[in-house]
């Protein structure tokens, strides 16, 4: 029997299973895919305090999980597809159907990226369209290439590219980004970005790989096509619930409803990170959010167990 | 680790003309993602030790063999029998849904 559960192995997850261990909880972190989640995605995160250089988002990431090892927290490979309250003690279950029975379970799965379900999305996948500018960059050097979204991510990435690609074009449905001041800024002012405004992707195109995109004018309806190697979407992200919607109540968007405790509607199971209702979805707040969650999952042991 | 440091110059015998299966990682140092994708890989290479060989192919050290099997995207996990692409997983996937694609070559 474990004493804490951690669903999700991304900055929350991570900070949690640091918070737990090391207050001598016996804790297991499942991880479906990777371990450091989405941030692993980011090739500079410069708003993390304590590294005025800034660092990788993997690099951050294996710091988070070495520490949180450090203190002895156990991990695997395994995805949850769902869980049971069996009032004091609850039930992950893992993929394989296999029962694991625990104390308490935080719930830190995250959230994913939005496809653009438009036509080629999926069959170009890995073959042009792309989710990880970090990652897939470096085999567009030299190509234009398109960037689908306004917000952060968006233009952070466009940034990213900038340095590789020959040029970047911005789609976005509106006039006016999403985005904070600052990439705002930097964005406008490199001569590599194009920015194309009001504009929606209708299609996807290309024989073996990626050869275009074509895109649509939703003021006027005229379709036009933008010639490009690659296409990385940012166009926001959807909260991996989808396992806990019979039991845990979820906002209309499909994120956990918590309080300051970090609390479930179940007792003794909490939600933490970008899955939650938050005004913000950060590193920095998915760590804290995970602190608490821990913190608050030893107080409940030590009251109810 | 068991898994294979493959280059341009033991890419023909170690994969192409190998008696058993071939799981290909395809990785750079640069991608998080590919990082920690790692120890899934590890595993898998130690749990079939014999019934399939697994190497590492690092697209920015051997960016010929990337082109040459059209590698736009990493993580990319190719599975080789007797010569040839048997199945391909582009990204990070659970381990499950590897061994499942593994097996189907298997
Ligand atoms: C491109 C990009 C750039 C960003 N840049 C910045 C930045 O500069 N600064 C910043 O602070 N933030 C940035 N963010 C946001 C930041 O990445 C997130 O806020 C943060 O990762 C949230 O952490 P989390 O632990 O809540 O969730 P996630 O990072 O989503 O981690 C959740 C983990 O749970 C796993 N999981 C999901 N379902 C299951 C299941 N059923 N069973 C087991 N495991 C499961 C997932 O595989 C994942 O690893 C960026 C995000 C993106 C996409």
């Amino acid at each position: 029997m474990y004493d804490v559960i951690i669903i999700g192995g991304g900055p929350a997850g991570l900070t949690a299973g640091l918070y737990a261990a090391r207050g001598g909880l016996k804790t297991l972190i499942c991880e479906e895919k990777v371990f450091g989640g989405q941030i692993l995605m980011s090739y500079e995160v410069d708003n993390y305090p304590g590294f005025p250089k800034g660092i990788s988002g993997m690099d951050l990431m294996d710091n988070f999980m070495k520490q949180a090892e450090k203190f002895g927290v156990e991990t695997n490979y395994e995805g949850i597809k769902g869980i049971e309250d069996k009032g004091k003690t609850k039930d992950v279950i893992l993929s394989n159907g296999t029962k694991l029975n625990t104390k308490t379970i935080i719930v830190a799965a995250g959230a994913s990226a939005n496809k653009l379900n438009c036509p080629g999305e999926k069959k170009f996948t890995g073959k042009g369209v792309s989710y990880c500018a970090t990652c897939d960059g470096a085999f567009f050097r030299g190509k234009p290439v398109a960037v689908v979204g306004g917000g952060d991510s968006a233009l952070e990435e466009a940034l990213y590219l900038a340095n590789l690609a020959s040029k970047v074009y911005i789609i976005h449905r509106r006039e006016q980004l999403r985005a904070v001041k600052v990439l705002q800024e930097r964005a406008f002012s490199n001569n590599k970005l194009e920015f194309v405004f009001n504009h929606v992707v209708k299609e996807i195109q290309g024989d073996k790989f990626v050869n275009g995109v074509l895109v649509e004018n939703v003021k006027t309806g005229e379709l036009s096509r933008l010639d490009v190697d690659g296409i990385f979407i940012y166009v926001g992200i959807t909260p991996n619930t989808k396992f806990l919607e019979d039991i845990i109540e979820l906002n209309e968007d499909g994120y956990i409803i918590v309080n300051e405790n970090m609390e479930t509607n179940i007792p003794g199971i909490f939600a933490a990170g970008d899955i939650r209702v938050t005004p913000l979805r950060q590193v920095l707040t998915a760590a804290a959010d995970g602190a608490i969650a821990a913190s608050c999952a030893q107080k409940y042991i030590e009251r109810n167990c | 680790m068991v898994e294979l440091h493959l280059t341009q110059s033991n890419w023909e015998d170690e994969v192409l003309n190998s008696d058993i299966p071939v799981l290909v990682d395809f990785w750079a140092p640069w991608c998080g993602p590919c990082r920690m994708v790692a120890p899934v890989v590890s595993e898998i290479a130690e749990e079939y030790q014999g019934k399939l060989k697994v190497g590492k192919l690092n697209t920015d050290e051997e960016p010929e063999i990337a082109v040459r099997y059209g590698i736009m995207s990493i993580p990319t996990l190719m599975i080789f029998k007797n010569g040839e692409v048997a199945d391909q997983i582009i990204g990070a996937v659970p381990k499950e849904y590897l061994i499942e694609k593994l097996e189907q070559v298997l």
